[in-house]
Order: C-alpha cells, then sequence, then structure tokens
C-alpha cells in the first residue's frame, strides 16, 4: 500500500521532498513509510536521503502547565493579599487546582510552584506567614511552553531554563527525502534468490530481481568425504620415495615374532628395548611356528660368539625368547625378512621403503601413542658410506621441507655408524631430533648371506612427526585416533610436501 | 638412552676450561652424547616436593643432566666422561691400565663352590689399592655402581656389585650357595643380625630393595660371599653386609662382581676398576684376584689386555666416505681412546693394528672402529654423495591434488578440447571479440578456428550434450588455456585453470560460493575482510557471461584470481542449455 503510494507518487513528482509531510498528507503510518522506503532504497528503486530534525518534546508536567498554568503562577495567585499561614497554602492551592488532577499531581505542582515562586522572589515567607511580594506576574513559562508546542522558535537561553526544569526534551525525529533510483519502476518486481528453470522457460529472467547477495558471507559448505591429513602426508612421502627410485615393501604384517623383529637385527635378548613395558608380546598367539633354521642357527652364532669380524655379545642366546610373538616395534622387522629374501638370490642392489603401523607399550601422552606409523627407507649397494647416507638423507629431507640438516653420533644396536638425525624449525629457531639414520651392522647382514662388500644405509622417522610439524598440530591425539575432532580432518588443506 | 648427573663446575674443573652453554652442548652433539637438562640439586628436590615456587638461591650447584649412549658404560661417571671427553679434546693422552703384578701365591683368592652354579653361577673380582676418596669421589664411586645396575646389569638381574673396605676382612673369599636360614649376618645400614630368609621379609618393606628380591627368592640356595673368618661380604645381588662396608676413610677396595652372563661381569668390573684406579696410589693399577672353581677351573680377574683389531686404511675411508691419511686416522683413532699401531701390508695396503682398552666393550667390530673415526672426523663435514633421483613437476602435481579435492566434494571431471570456434570464446559468451586468442591458421572446421582462452566453453558444451544426465550436473575441469604473450619466444604460453560448473532446477549460486570456499579452505587460505591482503575475499563483479548481481571476482591475497557467478541466460541459450548454472574459473597458477 505505502510502497505503490511512494512508487505512483514518484511516476509523476520529481521527489518526495519530506516523508514526514508525505505521511500526514497521504494518511500513512510514518514509520511504516519509512520501512517501505528503505527497502525500495535497498534495491535501487528509491534514492533516499536522511533527513534529521530536532524537536523540543513537553513532558507531563509542562503540558499541564501549558492547560493551568505554571506551578508558580498557581502558587503566587494562592496567596491572598493579606498573606497567609505557610501551613494552609497548600490546602488552598490544592483547592484552587482542578478537581480532575489526582493528588500527587496537585503535591508535587505545589512543592515544584512554592521552590520557583520563592526563587522568583514572588512570595516571602516571614513567621511562618506566605505574602506577596510582587503585585503582579506574568506566567512567562506557560507562554514559552506554548511557544515551543507550537514549533515556534524560542530563545536558547529560555531553552536551556525549560530544560532544566526538565519540562521539555529534545527528540530527533527521522525521515527522508525520496527520489526516483537507478532501478526505478512504477511496481516493483518480485525479488528472488537464485535462476530457476522457469525463469528460463517462461522467458522471465529479464524482469526479476534478485536479493541482495552478501558477499561477505561464506557459500553454502560443500558435501562430500575428505581424506585423512595423515593419509595425506603419507601419499606425499610415498611419492618422494618413488622419485627417489625406492620401492614399497609389503608392510601388511602386525604380528611379528622376536627373531624378526630383534634377533635378526643382532639386538641382544637383554636389551632394554625388549622389556614388557616396551614391547606388546602376545599372549596369543604366543610364539611363532616356525623360523628358518639354518639363518637362526647364524644369527645365534654371532649373537653368542661373533664372527665376520666381530666379538659378539658373548651371552647365551636363547631360542625361546625369539620363539616370542609380538606386535612390531618397527618396520625394520619388514626391512629384515626383506634383505634375508634378497640375500637368497644372487646379490642385486635395492632401495626399499615403507610407511606403516608400528607398536610400543608406551603411556599416551601429547607425544606419544602406543601405536604410530614408522617411515623407513633403505639403500642396500656395494661400496655405500657415510656420504651416501649424509646425500640420501638430505634429498629426502629437503623434499618435505627440512633442509637444514645436522647430524649426531647415537647409538642403535642394529646400525654402526649411527646417526641421529636434527633439523633446524625455523618457528622454534632451533634444532628438533626428526629421525635415526645408520649403517646396518656386518653382524646383522652377513648371517643373512649378503656378501661382506654390501652395505645397507637406513633411515627411519615417524610419520607423525613431521605431520605435526606441518600443520602446527602439538597434541598426537588431536590427529590420530578415535578422538580426532572430524571437522579438523575436514577443514584440513592439501599436503603440499614433495612439491617444493 | 641413560642419564649422568655431573656437577657442571666440576665437569669443567675436570675438562681444564670452562664453556657456555652452548659451546657444551656442541662439544656433546660432536661427541654424540646430550645435555639433557640443566638443574641445582636443590630444584630436583624441591620438584619432588612440589615446592617449585620456591625461589632458587644464587650458590646452588649447577647440575647437567647428560644423555649418553647406552652401551657406553665407560661414560657414566664424571671420571670416565671428563676423561674421554679430555683424550676426545687431544688434551689427554690414552691411559694404560695395568695389573699389578703379583705372585699368583700373593693374590687373593676367590674360591667358587658348585652350588653357586644353581643360582648365580659366576664371580669377578678386584682389589683397589691405595684409594683416596673424599666426598665427592666416594659418591661417584656409589652413583656409578647404581648406573651400572639400572643399565648393564638390567636391575641386578645379569650382575650385581660389592665393594668392600679389604682392611675389615680377610682373604681367601669364598663364594657359596646356602640355604637362606644358614645365612647370617648384619647388612648395611642394619644393627642386628638377620638370617637370609628373615632379611627377604624384612625388605619387602624396603622401596629401593625389594624391587632385587624377585631375583633369589623361591630358590633353595642364596648366593653369598664369605671371607676367612665367615663374615658375610655380601648376600649378592640384595645386600652388603654391614661389617666391610666402605667409608671415606678405606684404603683399599674389595670389589666382587656376581653375574650370570660372565661376559657382563668382566665388562662391570672393568668398568669399576678403570674409572677409579684413578684415584689409587699407583695411578690406573689394579690388583687382580684369582677366582677358583672347585673343578679345578680358575681365571685371574679383571683382564684389562687390550684388544686387538686389523683395520686397512680403506675400510675406514670407504665406510665414511672420505679419504684420509694415515696419520690422520691415527690421531682421529687416538681421539677416541683407540690405540693404533700403522702398518703397511703385504700388499702395500696402509693398515693399523688397533689397541681397544677395556673401557671401550662397546667395540665389537671394525664397524665401531670406523663409526669412531667418523665422529672424531666430524658427521657433519662428511661430504655428501648424491644420488640420481627425480622432481616431480610441481604445477602437474599440485593440479592433481586439486583435482582430488573438487572430485571429493562431488565434482565429475570433463575433459574438454583445447581448440574451439572463435565465437565460442566471444559473442556466445556475451563478449566482445577475444583479442588475446591464438588463432589457427588453417582450421578443418570452424570447431578449431582459435586456442580457447577460457575453459566455459568447453564445459558448456558438455553440459548442452547432457541435457538428459539426472540433474543437478555437478563437473569440473582442470586444464590449460593458451594467451598471447609478448614475453614469450613465441608470442604465446598456458595458463593453468580450474573450472566448476553446477546445472540444476535451479542455478546453484551458493554452491559454486561454497566450492570457492572449499577450495580456499584446501589452499589453506583464510576468508577475510575486503582489502585484507593476508587471504581471500569475494568482491560483486560486472562480466558479461554472467548474470548482472550474481556474480563475483575472487580476490586472493589482494589479486583477482577468478570469477563466478550465474551463468548469463543469454549465455545458456547460445549453449542450448534450458537449465539454469552458474560457474566458477580460478587461474590455479597464483596458489603455487
Amino acid at each position: 500500500m505505502a510502497e505503490e503510494t511512494v512508487l505512483g507518487h514518484l511516476e509523476h513528482n520529481q521527489e518526495i521532498p519530506d516523508s514526514g509531510v508525505f505521511s500526514q498528507e497521504k494518511g500513512i503510518n510514518h514509520d511504516e513509510l519509512v520501512n517501505v522506503i528503505k527497502s525500495l532504497n535497498g534495491f535501487g528503486l528509491v534514492i533516499a536521503a536522511d533527513i534529521k530534525r530536532e524537536k523540543w518534546l513537553l513532558s507531563d508536567e509542562a503540558q499541564s502547565y501549558v492547560k493551568y498554568g505554571s506551578a508558580e503562577v498557581l502558587i503566587f495567585e494562592a496567596v491572598p493579599a493579606e498573606g497567609t499561614a505557610k501551613a494552609k497554602l497548600q490546602d488552598i492551592v490544592k483547592s484552587k487546582l482542578p478537581a480532575d488532577l489526582d493528588d500527587n499531581t496537585k503535591s508535587l505542582i505545589y512543592d515544584k510552584g512554592w521552590a520557583q515562586a520563592m526563587k522568583n522572589k514572588w512570595i516571602g515567607l516571614a513567621d511562618s506567614q506566605v505574602s506577596q511580594k510582587v503585585e503582579h506576574v506574568e506566567d512567562r513559562v506557560k507562554d514559552l511552553l506554548i511557544q515551543i508546542q507550537n514549533g515556534e522558535a524560542v530563545g536558547a537561553k529560555d531553552i536551556d531554563a525549560l530544560k532544566r526544569r526538565r519540562l521539555i526534551s529534545l527528540q530527533i525525529w527521522k525521515g527522508y527525502s525520496v527520489k526516483k533510483g537507478p532501478n526505478y519502476a512504477p511496481k516493483r518486481r518480485k525479488a528472488v534468490t537464485d535462476l530457476v528453470r522457469d525463469h528460463l522457460q517462461r522467458d522471465e529472467w529479464k524482469d526479476i530481481e534478485f536479493k541482495e547477495y552478501n558477499f561477505l558471507a561464506k557459500g553454502q559448505p560443500t558435501e562430500g568425504g575428505c581424506l585423512h591429513p595423515l593419509y595425506k602426508v603419507k601419499l606425499q612421502i610415498q611419492m618422494i620415495f618413488l622419485q627417489m627410485g625406492f620401492e614399497e615393501m609389503p608392510t601388511n604384517n602386525y604380528v611379528e615374532s622376536s627373531f624378526w623383529n630383534f634377533d635378526a637385527l643382532f639386538q641382544p635378548q637383554q636389551h632394554p628395548a625388549r622389556d614388557s613395558h616396551d614391547t606388546f608380546f602376545l599372549k596369543v598367539p604366543s610364539t611363532t611356528n616356525s623360523l628358518p633354521e639354518e639363518y637362526v642357527e647364524r644369527v645365534k652364532t654371532v649373537h653368542e660368539s661373533g664372527g665376520y669380524g666381530s666379538r659378539g655379545y658373548g651371552y647365551d642366546w636363547k631360542r625361546e625368547e625369539a620363539n616370542k610373538n609380538l606386535l612390531r616395534t618397527h618396520t625394520t622387522a619388514v626391512s629384515t625378512r626383506m634383505l634375508y629374501a634378497l640375500a637368497q638370490g644372487p646379490f642385486t642392489p635395492k632401495r626399499y621403503y615403507s610407511i606403516d603401523r608400528v607398536f610400543r607399550n608406551e603411556a599416551v601422552d601429547r607425544t606419544h601413542l602406543a601405536e604410530f606409523h614408522q617411515i623407513e627407507g633403505l639403500i642396500c649397494d656395494r661400496g655405500l658410506s657415510l656420504g651416501h647416507l649424509r646425500g640420501v638423507l638430505e634429498d629426502f629431507f629437503s623434499r618435505i621441507g627440512m633442509s637444514k640438516l645436522k647430524f649426531k653420533p647415537a647409538y642403535n644396536p642394529y646400525t654402526e655408524p649411527s646417526m641421529e638425525i636434527f633439523s633446524y624449525h625455523e618457528g622454534l629457531k632451533k634444532w628438533v631430533e626428526i629421525g635415526n639414520s645408520g649403517m646396518f651392522r656386518p653382524e646383522m647382514l652377513r648371517p643373512m648371506g649378503l656378501p661382506e662388500d654390501v652395505q645397507v644405509i637406513a633411515w627411519g622417522l615417524s610419520l607423525e612427526r613431521p605431520t605435526m610439524i606441518l600443520y602446527g598440530i602439538d597434541n598426537i591425539r588431536d590427529l590420530f585416533g578415535h578422538k580426532v575432532d572430524l571437522s579438523l580432518t575436514k577443514r584440513n588443506p592439501i599436503c603440499r610436501l614433495g612439491l617444493n | 638412552m641413560p642419564t649422568v648427573s655431573v656437577g657442571r663446575d666440576r665437569l669443567f674443573a675436570a675438562l681444564g676450561r670452562s664453556y657456555t652453554q652452548e659451546e657444551f652442548e656442541d662439544l656433546c652433539f660432536k661427541f654424540g652424547i646430550e645435555l639433557d637438562d640443566v638443574t641445582t640439586e636443590k630444584a630436583i628436590i624441591r620438584k619432588e616436593k612440589h615446592l617449585e615456587e620456591e625461589e632458587p638461591s644464587e650458590d646452588e650447584e649447577v647440575i647437567y643432566k647428560i644423555e649418553v649412549p647406552a652401551n657406553r658404560y665407560d661414560l657414566l661417571c664424571l671420571e670416565g666422561l671428563s676423561q674421554a671427553l679430555r683424550i676426545f679434546a687431544g688434551l689427554d693422552p690414552i691411559p694404560t691400565y695395568t695389573v699389578a703384578t703379583i705372585s699368583k701365591e700373593s693374590m687373593l683368592k676367590m674360591h667358587v663352590k658348585p652350588e653357586t652354579s644353581q643360582i648365580r653361577p659366576y664371580v669377578v673380582c678386584a682389589v683397589l689399592r691405595g684409594v683416596t676418596f673424599d666426598e665427592t669421589r666416594y659418591n661417584s664411586f656409589i652413583d656409578l655402581q647404581d648406573r651400572l645396575h639400572q643399565n648393564i646389569c638390567r636391575r641386578r638381574t645379569l650382575v650385581a656389585i660389592g665393594t668392600h673396605d679389604l682392611d675389615t676382612i680377610e682373604g681367601p673369599f669364598t663364594y657359596e650357595a646356602l640355604a637362606p636360614k644358614d645365612i647370617k649376618f648384619t647388612p648395611l645400614k642394619q644393627t642386628r643380625n638377620f638370617s637370609a630368609d628373615e632379611l627377604m621379609e624384612f625388605y619387602k618393606k624396603d622401596l629401593k630393595l625389594k624391587k632385587f628380591l624377585h631375583i633369589i627368592e623361591g630358590s633353595p640356595v642364596y648366593p653369598v660371599i664369605y671371607d676367612q673368618k665367615r663374615t658375610v661380604l655380601s648376600l649378592p645381588p640384595i645386600i652388603n653386609g654391614a661389617h666391610s662396608a666402605i667409608t671415606l676413610k678405606t684404603k683399599n677396595v674389595f670389589i666382587e662382581c656376581t653375574a650370570t652372563d660372565l661376559t657382563k661381569a668382566n665388562i662391570v668390573l672393568n668398568t669399576m676398576v678403570t674409572m677409579f684406579s684413578m684415584y689409587c696410589e699407583r695411578k690406573f693399577e689394579v690388583e687382580p684376584v684369582e677366582v677358583t672353581y672347585t673343578d679345578g677351573r680358575s681365571y685371574v680377574s679383571p683382564d684389562l689386555s687390550f684388544y686387538q683389531m686389523e683395520v686397512p686404511l680403506s675400510y675406514l675411508t670407504k665406510l665414511i666416505g672420505v679419504s684420509l691419511p694415515a696419520h690422520e686416522s691415527a690421531c682421529l683413532l687416538n681421539k677416541m681412546q683407540l690405540h693404533a699401531k700403522h702398518s703397511i701390508s703385504e700388499k702395500n695396503e696402509a693398515s693399523f693394528t688397533i689397541s681397544v682398552p677395556p673401557t671401550r666393550s662397546d667395540i665389537l667390530h671394525l664397524c665401531d672402529v670406523a663409526e669412531d673415526v667418523a665422529i672424531a672426523y666430524g658427521y657433519n663435514e662428511i661430504p655428501k654423495i648424491t644420488f640420481p633421483s627425480v622432481k616431480p613437476q610441481l604445477l602437474n602435481k599440485f593440479s592433481d591434488l586439486i583435482r582430488e579435492e573438487i572430485a571429493t566434494v562431488g565434482y565429475t571431471e570433463v575433459l574438454t578440447w583445447i581448440l574451439c570456434s572463435s565465437k565460442e570464446i566471444s559473442t556466445m559468451l556475451n563478449r566482445a571479440e577475444d583479442k588475446t586468442a591464438v588463432i589457427n591458421g588453417n582450421p578443418r572446421s570452424a570447431d578449431f578456428e582459435v586456442v580457447r582462452t577460457t575453459l566455459m566453453p568447453g564445459i558448456l558444451k558438455t553440459v548442452g550434450h547432457n541435457k538428459d544426465h539426472p540433474k543437478p550436473i555437478k563437473i569440473f575441469e582442470v586444464g590449460d588455456v593458451v594467451q598471447l604473450d609478448e614475453k614469450k619466444d613465441v608470442g604465446a604460453s598456458n595458463y593453468r585453470k580450474l573450472a566448476a560448473l553446477h546445472c540444476g532446477s535451479t542455478s546453484g549460486f551458493e554452491l559454486i560460493h561454497g566450492l570457492v570456499d572449499r577450495i580456499m579452505e584446501v589452499m589453506g587460505t583464510p576468508f577475510v575482510s575486503p582489502g585484507d591482503k593476508t587471504g581471500y575475499y569475494i568482491e560483486s563483479s560486472n562480466e558479461p557471461e554472467y548474470l548482472k548481481g550474481r556474480q563475483a571476482h575472487i580476490i586472493f591475497k589482494g589479486e583477482k584470481i577468478g570469477t563466478f557467478g550465474i551463468v548469463h541466460p543469454q549465455v545458456l541459450h547460445n549453449f542450448d542449455i534450458p537449465d539454469p548454472c552458474s560457474f566458477v574459473e580460478i587461474d590455479i597458477e597464483k596458489f603455487l
């Protein structure tokens, strides 16, 4: 109704100069008119310009003054010419006030009038007797209030005085002047949110108008699945290994015997890693069914008394210990099986890698889980040196964004020399340990049947560590396991490892 | 890895200089140990008592907690650690440990009774003469025993050490295994006599000792060592007798190691005597003890002989990957406490005879010698030797990663032609002639006039030809467009673009907007306010191929990288598409 009036008026007129006037002329509620103007302005049908007007509004008290005269005049007039006792004055005033006023209002008028009349020195008080001090008073306050009510200009001093008596207050009136907008039409077309088939079929698309789209908000979230961040990283690292000429080892065997997990790696049977508080030993199936006997014999000998240039550990090697089943503590158990298999034929150089689950009987905390993923790479060839190991590590780690490396001597039962790998962390401004590496000991390789001049250089690290560094995760449980927040997995960006 | 706590000032005094923490950490790193923590004794006590808020006072002695390799038992005390570092720094020669020359008759004897084979069959012994203890040395002596017990001794199961004031006892000694009730003595720190079975009960309440009881508990016989007067020296591996306890005043120390593993017993004994023989009157000299068995077997302990190994120089240089002159190799070997005698073999090859001191039980093989040379040379000084490997093509690998992400949110890949007609990239898209396009000189048909400058026509043609496909149709393509480029030798360059389209009963404008958000999310780019150059925002646009008011530019790090919107109905009509479509095209090279 109001919208049609506005658009209709503008069809024949330049503008609506004042919405306040317009609302009175057309008999439309001004608030309703304002809403219509705002909406039309939003769609560009009209251009609305703000009009702001200040208006003095009379308080209820002031309105009673307009009607009955100001309180001070009422008081003055209530005082008889001969004067009266102050105690009686209130009753006189109240009796002169119109009967339709309630007693509270009458009391208020009395109080205010008394104070003001005294202040004006119209009346005086002596020995509890009130008397007029002037002969005649003019009700200027009433006159001023009437002028203000009529919208006439009043001096600033008077306004100030009335404001202080809280008889008037300022009200800001808002309205608009309205002109045709760029999208003006005598009648508004229906606004839609999306283009639909009907618009095309009925050729309505030229006439439709779209609701304003908020580009400050996001679009409708996509639906679909997401891959786990850890496996996204895994995929990239696999790609890196392939580019470096490494072949993946089959690692789908979590249950392993102590023999392949430890003994074959020249890890002595009293080694702390073989304690039950580091390794999950199995109740069922508790022992391995078979081991390659000739190889076992060579492993036993190398532990007990050495050979291949080694002193050995000089202890009684026990078959029962080797038979004990466990959940593999490292994927090096798989590497060992692969190297043993390799040694059974004529020697060919190999580069192997794996990325898979390993198990440790550890207390779970921010940086440790009872299971995690191990990344392992190894090169088996003739004439390999520590220089080669450094070279391959620099190549590998620079591809995962860790190009500043240094190496620390370390001890590991199955590698010698052993090098702990440290990377400089730009964020933490310090060197952090990221993995281990070394050359497999002859005591590990020779009993397998590998030729004397064949070396194996190898390195290992967890998949979780670089992933946590990469995505800024400081609690491993936020990355891996059932406590992971699914929305985190969904929000996870693509992994660009290997693309630098 | 085991951790050794040593007073910093005492360590520096032993090293003959002081270090800043950084310098010391660097030295540790090169040598293969690690400064794990810097603390004070009082801080440790405060931590134990949870009094961390207490202010540390200035005069507290600084303690370095140093992690040492698990096979270097000679580094488990201040004496060994400082000695190894001094030799590493070239300050000291390798000490020569000697076994005192004494005639068999005057040698102390330990006789082993056959019953011990049931429970703990081995014992090795030695004597340190004329030892000067002070409080620090004494504490270090006790601490070393604790650390050996924890590590190589596997919590006393394999080896247990007993140390005694030799002047309170009298040899020959006997190592026996007796019924618990028959063993009676006053143990260390107690004042009354206990029988061994009584003692086992008593120690069940002892926090420190109860964890060792299982080693002999339940056995019909317990191991015990007596002197000539039947004074109990010890009840291994549980406790020593009070009678022979060593004190600060002790001058002559008798050490016995009982074991189930003779190799480890010898290593432990050697570690004890080599470390503390430096405080003997005759420095680095140890007095031997003869161990005899009832069956006639006997040996003299300790065995401080050097283990000899022949190492060709070429073995070392090949394994490390550096060429080293013989004299330099010898110096490096010496720094790691290995004596090296240079010789030339028959084949005229340089070779070394390596003598491994009794402190270096970790040297099992030539590869261990090679590691030591590499450490002394410096791991980080070894030149890198690289293997041939290949690098991925960044743009293509990256495109593949994006393609997977778009597919996983439900868009099907299309692969359209590079060539198209010139009107398909101009008038049919409501656009003026595309002056940036590469124009084919001899097209067989109008379909091959130009090389595409946008993925839009290919995608729209796909929709136009799949009218019968159930709606919505959600497709995408990642591919190259070509535009004229003066900077290129041939005058034109490829640009990698991503385009996606939604077509259905509604245009799916908000869905395409959502896809834009998703692409930005997988790029790891935050949504920011307009004007902010740290992420991306959307800014309404006015392109002719899109419907007015329903289109926007994508601003990524301050740069326009693409546009999305409802495809203009006229354009849809041009491509014979009856259903509304929304489309996005992004320049993905900007993400690299």
